[in-house]
């Protein structure tokens, strides 16, 4: 009997090991689509500046890491990069570049770089299974470790190449949260330490830190509300919040807002909070009844008085500031609005909006339906572990349904509930069908076992549902022998065979149109690099590689100390790729600066020069989509400029820009959209191309079409015009007959005299 | 308008010869060496010994000179016969170049024709560089052995090709994008000799009929895209005069001002070779902006004199081509094989103009079978040609690493080109642990000529090849032994140490509780079983059925009881369940309560049933059991709890 259970269990400890080994490789290779079907190149926006941040750390060691002031953006401010960056996944991307290299693989930095998301995404898949077999067993830890490996959600961050902190900061999420769970369910010190560790390597890796240091005490509040207190939850969160908090201060970025801002207040209520019941509890052991009541109460009005008289102070300090204390990311959060209201650069952000119904099947599909049924499962029976399931669904829910980009929060949670219904399910299903057969048998032959992985929901029923199941491992078989019986009469609520048949066939349909959508969108939706765009016409693949074309030509074709504008999303890119300094960048640090380049784009040209000619700018390249019909360029965005610009330099008016509330580049346009530089830059000599300057993106004929630059001079299109590079006419082009001429044909046009006025309330003159 | 342009053009000439002549004296030895070309080997000797008297009695009779300026490499061949008019013996012939060219000489190379008709063939001639004090305005000299020496009256037909770069000067020196690119080319239109030439013409061969300018020394005649200069007769040693041509050339001005070729050997079978391009066009410079309008409207007139695109002519099954660059792949690049060669065309990421630079990098695979072979010493040796594969550029810088597998020994190059300087390094690659040799080879202002094959000679033995998969299977076979050893040892620090001792016992301790809480969960299903056994009664009324299951009960109660008794007895001797013995001791004792009152009651049921007494007797009856019975259990499941929380 013994022989065979331990038989039964090694092959159950090895096919797991099996499917975990398989699940990961499902991980890394579904992420490959972007390398096999583009290359492996780095994406996007922000992976581009990781990528320079981990070439400089690759190059000059750690503390210069720390110590980086980078010159070559936000020109002339300079960025400390070393405090302002999270540094968890460059430093785990240098060290797996440092021990390549030290183990003579000569691997470069941008390999090491682009494989480290897919790498990750195979560590989630693990801390996923952990945390999922942690709660409900083996079989729905597999489950959720499979379908977390191919969520479309998690792909869409961390396919090859896509080298952000998201990529790293999942793992590092679950894996927290795997360390609370084993915390509470052991009560072990040790975990609790490790557990402090990973939390610090979440603080390393991304801003959505907080999201734990809120959730955690928020289950700890349920669980002593609901009178789950006990000395695991004790041993659980105190070393997190104590340790957690001093580890957090050490980082660069984070420093001393682990104590000083809102985000965090909550964890010491609660830590509070859980000292005063533990101290309760304390009480309760060791006096006789009566005077715990006289010391209960003491106790309570003691800690009262604290708590208000800490609270006041934390309610003044916090109401000095006027965000209370919140960061705008955070109050976005809370308050759905507030971006939209206060900060433009926030929401000029497509993946700080709120998602459409559509995205929520496009990203987690049919985890969406089984969610639910995962949230029962955790309700049957509820211990402090599925308590923690549940809220962090609930919560995890809320925050997608903010932001586009929290999706990725909520996947692993949609991963893991899913993964607990369907392997709930397949037992119902798979039981009933078993016993059904041999019900006989099982009735006569008590040493039957069942299989191993269900026995632990079995033994739950049984227990007469205590929520404690560390013991589980050691129960004596003779319990379950006796049980078995027992048992077969308490399922007597078994489905029929044909329906159970029928239920696990749909289950599997439902799971291999899960697999379907899951490749489908790793292939096709989430794989393209974004700075190399493709079209699929009758002779094949059309590449559309203008961005590198133009970065290319930046960095050989001009001087190296050039100063080159351009809207802030190309920022990263241009330092990584061009090598130039930049003005603005995708770390959006300084509004005013920001506003400073939207204000240039929006101005008139001499005004524009006058703004880029102090700011030292020498090249300014704009995006343009017009002719070959790609979408997200600088004319579409414009709007934002002149919000963004219109928000720090009130002479910029977005009503200028409107005809009647619309947006419009054709005749209907308003001239100071027409005379814009954002217009001019775009279409200069594009009415030549096509003979009408029929714009692609926008569907219509450009309003103005034929005119000349004075104070800039085209210096590089790309082949599909996307990016436009012009320079800045050196000052002693400004001639006095020229200006003269100039202000001569536009007192011609009439709007001569707004445009003076704009001159005297130009922000740098 | 055209001779003021010829003005400036001469003066910039002129400084920049300066400019040379003053790196000449730098390093008088180095440019003595530069750009010429030896294709048989010999000694310095040879030239001293015939230094003596090497304007020996030599007439050339005839020299018919082509330059050619087709693209931006300035080719020049030369067919001189010579004959010997005086009383000794010539072995050597001595060519002339102004001192201004022979700076930009890449290459030169001399053959002489042997044998008639069909039976003709040229055969090489060894060319060397040449020193005399003898020689007016340091015009460079090398001499070139002939086959047999040349007795008197005899005479003989040697060729010479010499290829010079940077020899042909923009003019004007920047051009929009529209204007098609002018260029200068200066030189002598009496071939410069030591000595008396009889009769010599030279023809001058430009891409287009487009000639802005040239130089007029009678007789001179223009056909087409054709200059000739003569026939003039009977001139003297070092006869000199400058002609200048002034003319459209569109030809891609490609230069690399370094590349860097990366070779790498593995015995698996693969030859890697990366090459690392730094491409600048030469020509003229782009003057103001570049406009895609007009490139994409008239390329071939708006952009006269870019070029797109160069094609390489890579190794017969080449494969793994690829073309990127720092920021990844570029996708312009078009790749057609045969079974003869490869030829990969590739385009920079945008038109190159008049001064644009670009980086790119190419790399290809190569089957280590067409170029590695073993000599007949039993070493092996790479066979490889040394240049570029792109056809018509020029080399400022050429650096080629030949990295050797781990192992190899006793690296030797032979290599038919000169003034190749030669290193060794030692690179760390996949898994090596003693490093790789490589070979370092560096030459300045290569050409395609200069694509010839060379060899790198190596002592290999064939065990270093399973060196690193050895490693790693040994490397695998210690870290799953380690595992293996891991899991079957215990590495506690001290079996006697208190603590330890402390740990086990409170192991043992919670098995017992484990153990006693299993016995108790089995006693509380007994109870449950024996409730429901009741209910059934009431339903149906079925007393047999009820002492069954009481029979049951009672059996499993007995077992279960002496368990309790031991795990009671275990707990009482252990040290460590002393904080937890008296709560065990009480759940115990009031379980066996809960039981018997359990027992008690079913019994008063099951006579009550037997005798049929009314219900509402029965329920009065068991009433003061019923309340103790629920009392009892609770502070059992109570006690239960605790013994759980500890």
């Amino acid at each position: 009997m013994a022989a065979t259970a331990t038989t039964k269990d090694a092959t159950g400890t090895v096919l797991s090991a099996i499917i975990l080994i398989l699940v990961a490789v499902l991980a890394f290779s579904i992420r490959l689509f972007s390398v096999i079907k583009y290359e492996s190149v780095i994406h996007e926006f922000d992976p581009y500046f990781n990528y320079r941040v981990t070439q400089y750390l690759s190059k000059n060691g750690v503390y210069d890491f720390w110590n980086w002031f980078d010159d070559r953006t936000w020109y002339p401010l300079g960025r400390v990069i070393g405090g302002t960056v999270y540094p968890g996944l460059t430093l785990t991307a240098g060290t797996m570049w440092w021990i390549f290299n030290s183990l003579n693989i000569p691997l470069s930095v941008e390999t090491v770089c682009v494989f480290t998301a897919p790498i990750f995404s195979a560590n989630a898949a693990w801390a996923t299974y952990l945390l999922t077999k942690e709660v409900k067993g083996i079989g729905a830890g597999l489950t959720a470790a499979a379908l977390i490996a191919m969520v479309p959600s998690y792909i869409s961050r961390s396919v090859a190449g896509s080298y952000d902190n998201e990529a790293v900061a999942i793992f590092a999420l679950v894996f927290t949260f795997y360390l609370y769970i084993k915390t509470l369910n052991t009560g072990s010190l040790f975990y609790a330490t490790l557990n402090a560790l990973a939390y610090f390597y979440m603080v390393c890796s991304w801003g959505g830190y907080t999201f734990i240091i809120n959730l955690i005490p928020m289950h700890v509040l349920l669980c002593i509300i609901t009178g789950r207190y006990s000395s695991r939850l004790y041993i659980a969160y105190a070393p997190l919040v104590v340790l957690g908090t001093l580890l957090a201060a050490l980082v660069p970025v984070v420093g001393f807002n682990a104590v000083m801002t809102s985000e965090h207040f909550g964890s010491f209520l609660v830590f509070i909070i859980l000292n005063v019941v533990a101290l309760g509890h304390y009480i309760k052991r060791t006096v006789s009844a009566k005077m715990f009541k006289v010391a209960i109460t003491l106790v309570i009005s003691f800690g009262m008085v604290v708590s208000v008289a800490l609270a006041a102070i934390l309610v003044a300090s916090v109401a000095a500031s006027p965000t209370k204390g919140w960061s705008g990311r955070s109050l976005s959060l809370l308050d759905p609005t507030y971006a939209s209201k206060y900060i433009p650069i926030i929401a000029s952000v497509s993946e700080h909006q709120p998602p459409t119904w559509p995205s929520y099947f496009m990203d987690i599909n049919v985890l969406a339906f089984l969610v639910p049924a995962g949230i029962i499962a955790c309700f049957l029976p509820l211990s402090d572990a599925s308590s923690f399931l549940v809220l962090y669904i609930v919560t995890s829910v809320y925050f997608s349904g903010v932001m586009v980009r929290l999706m990725l929060v909520l996947a692993p949670a949609a991963c893991i509930l899913s993964g607990i219904a369907l392997s709930e399910a397949f037992a119902v299903l798979t039981r009933s069908i078993k016993f059904k057969q041999d019900k006989s048998e099982v009735l006569m032959d008590e040493s039957n076992n069942g299989s191993k992985t269900s026995q632990p929901e079995k033994d739950k029923e049984i227990v007469r549902e205590r929520p404690s199941k560390k013991s589980r491992r050691m129960e004596k078989e003779n319990v379950e022998k006796v049980l078995e019986k027992k048992e077969v009469k308490q399922w007597s609520l078994l489905l029929p065979v044909e329906a159970s048949a029928v239920g696990i066939l749909l289950l599997i349909v439902l799971g291999s149109f899960y697999v379907v959508h899951c490749v489908w969108a790793a292939a096709e939706a989430y794989s393209a690099p974004s700075i190399v765009l493709s079209s699929h016409t009758p002779e094949g693949v059309h590449v559309f590689d203008d961005f590198r074309e133009a970065y290319a030509w930046l960095s050989h074709n001009t001087d190296i100390d050039d100063k080159v504008a351009s809207w802030w999303d190309y920022g990263y890119q241009t330092t990584a790729m061009a090598n130039r300094t930049v003005i603005v960048d995708n770390n959006t640090w300084n509004n005013t600066h920001i506003a400073t380049v939207g204000t240039a784009m929006s101005s008139p040209e001499r005004q524009a020069w006058e703004i880029f000619q102090s700011l030292d700018v020498k090249y300014v390249f704009v995006v343009f989509g017009g002719l070959v019909g790609y979408p997200s360029d600088d004319i579409n965005k414009f709007l934002w400029m002149v919000r963004i610009g219109g928000g720090v330099f009130p002479h910029i008016k977005e009503p200028d820009y409107l005809r009647d509330g619309q947006y419009r580049i054709d005749s209907q346009a308003t001239p100071t959209m027409l005379n814009s530089l954002m217009y001019k830059l775009s279409y200069y000599r594009f009415t030549e191309a096509d003979g009408k300057g029929f714009d692609r993106v926008r569907r219509t004929e450009i309003g103005k079409k034929y005119f000349k630059l004075t104070h800039f001079e085209e210096v590089f299109t790309t082949h599909h015009w996307m990016v436009r590079i012009y320079k800045l006419k050196p000052p002693k082009n400004r001639l006095r007959g020229k200006n003269k001429k100039r202000s001569k044909s536009s007192s011609k046009g009439g709007k001569s005299s707004s445009w003076k006025k704009q001159e005297k309330r130009n922000p740098w003159h | 308008m055209d001779l003021e342009r010829l003005g400036t053009a001469g003066d910039g000439a002129i400084r920049s010869r300066r400019g040379r002549e003053r790196e000449q004296e730098n390093g008088k030895y180095l440019i003595a060496l530069v750009g010429m070309s030896v294709l048989l080997l010999s000694t310095y000797q040879t030239c001293v010994a015939a230094a003596a008297d090497w304007r020996s009695e030599l007439v050339i009779l005839r020299v018919d000179r082509k330059i050619d300026l087709t693209s931006h490499i300035v080719r020049v061949v030369m067919s001189l016969k010579v004959e010997n008019t005086g009383s000794t013996r010539a072995s050597d012939v001595i060519v002339a170049f102004p001192p201004g060219q022979v700076d930009n000489l890449a290459y030169l190379r001399a053959s002489a024709a042997e044998g008639r008709g069909k039976n003709k063939v040229t055969v090489p001639l060894t060319a060397n560089p040449f020193q005399s004090e003898d020689v007016p305005s340091g015009a460079a000299l090398f001499s070139i052995a002939l086959l047999k020496p040349l007795n008197k009256g005899e005479t003989v037909t040697i060729e010479v090709l010499s290829v010079f770069t940077h020899s042909l000067m923009p003019l004007p020196e920047e051009i929009t994008q529209a204007q098609s690119q002018l260029v200068i080319y200066r030189d002598s239109a009496y071939v410069l000799s030591p000595y008396p030439v009889k009769l010599q013409s030279t023809t001058v061969k430009t891409p287009s009929p487009r000639i802005e300018s040239y130089t007029k020394v009678d007789p001179t005649k223009v056909v087409d895209a054709e200059i000739k200069y003569g026939p003039y007769e009977n001139l003297p040693a070092f006869s000199f005069s400058s002609f200048i041509v002034h003319f459209e050339n569109n030809q891609p001005f490609a230069v690399v001002k370094e590349l860097v070729r990366e070779i790498e050997i593995s015995h698996w079978g693969n030859v890697q070779i990366t090459e690392h391009y730094h491409l600048v066009h030469g020509g003229a410079r782009l003057k103001a902006g570049f406009s895609r309008i007009e490139y994409q409207a008239r390329p071939n007139i708006r952009g006269a004199s870019s070029f797109k695109s160069l094609v390489a002519r890579l190794p017969p099954r080449a494969h793994s081509v690829y073309y990127r660059d720092e920021i990844g792949n570029i996708s312009t690049s078009h790749l057609k094989s045969d079974t003869r060669k490869t030829e990969l065309e590739i385009e920079p990421r945008y038109p190159m103009f008049g001064g644009w630079q670009a980086t790119f990098t190419i790399g290809y695979g190569l089957p280590l079978q067409d170029f590695l072979f073993q000599a007949a010493d039993g070493r092996r040796y790479l066979n490889l040609t040394f240049a570029s594969p792109f056809n018509d550029v020029v080399i400022d810088k050429l650096i080629v690493k030949v990295a050797l597998p781990e192992g190899s020994k006793d690296p030797h190059v032979s290599i038919p080109i000169s003034s190749v300087d030669q290193q060794q390094e030692t690179k760390y690659s996949y898994l090596d642990t003693v490093g790789r040799t490589v070979v370092v080879l560096s030459k300045k202002n290569v050409i395609p000529e200069h694509n010839v094959f060379f060899q790198v000679y190596y002592n290999f033995s064939t065990f270093s090849m399973l060196a690193e998969p050895l490693m790693l299977v040994t490397g695998f076979f210690f870290f799953f032994l380690a595992c293996i050893l891991y899991s079957h040892f215990d590495f506690s620090i001290s079996k006697s140490s208190v603590s330890y001792l402390a740990k086990l016992q409170r192991e043992e301790v919670q098995d017992a509780i484990q153990r006693l809480q299993s016995v108790m969960n089995l006693r509380l299903a007994v109870s449950e079983k024996l409730e429901a056994s009741l209910r059934d009664l009431a339903r149906t009324g079925d007393v047999q059925a009820c002492k069954a299951a009481r029979k049951a009960a009672d059996a499993t109660l007995k077992d279960t009881a002496k368990e309790l008794k031991s795990i009671h007895e275990f707990l009482q001797s252990s040290t460590q369940a002393s904080h937890i013995l008296p709560k065990v001791e009480e759940l115990i004792h009031k379980e066996k309560e809960k039981q018997e009152k359990l027992l008690l009651k079913h019994s008063i049921v099951v006579d009550s049933v037997d005798k049929k007494l009314p219900s509402k007797e029965i329920d009065s009856r068991i009433a003061s059991h019923e309340q103790k019975l629920v009392l009892l259990k609770q502070e059992v499941d109570e006690l239960l709890q605790a013994v759980d929380d500890i």
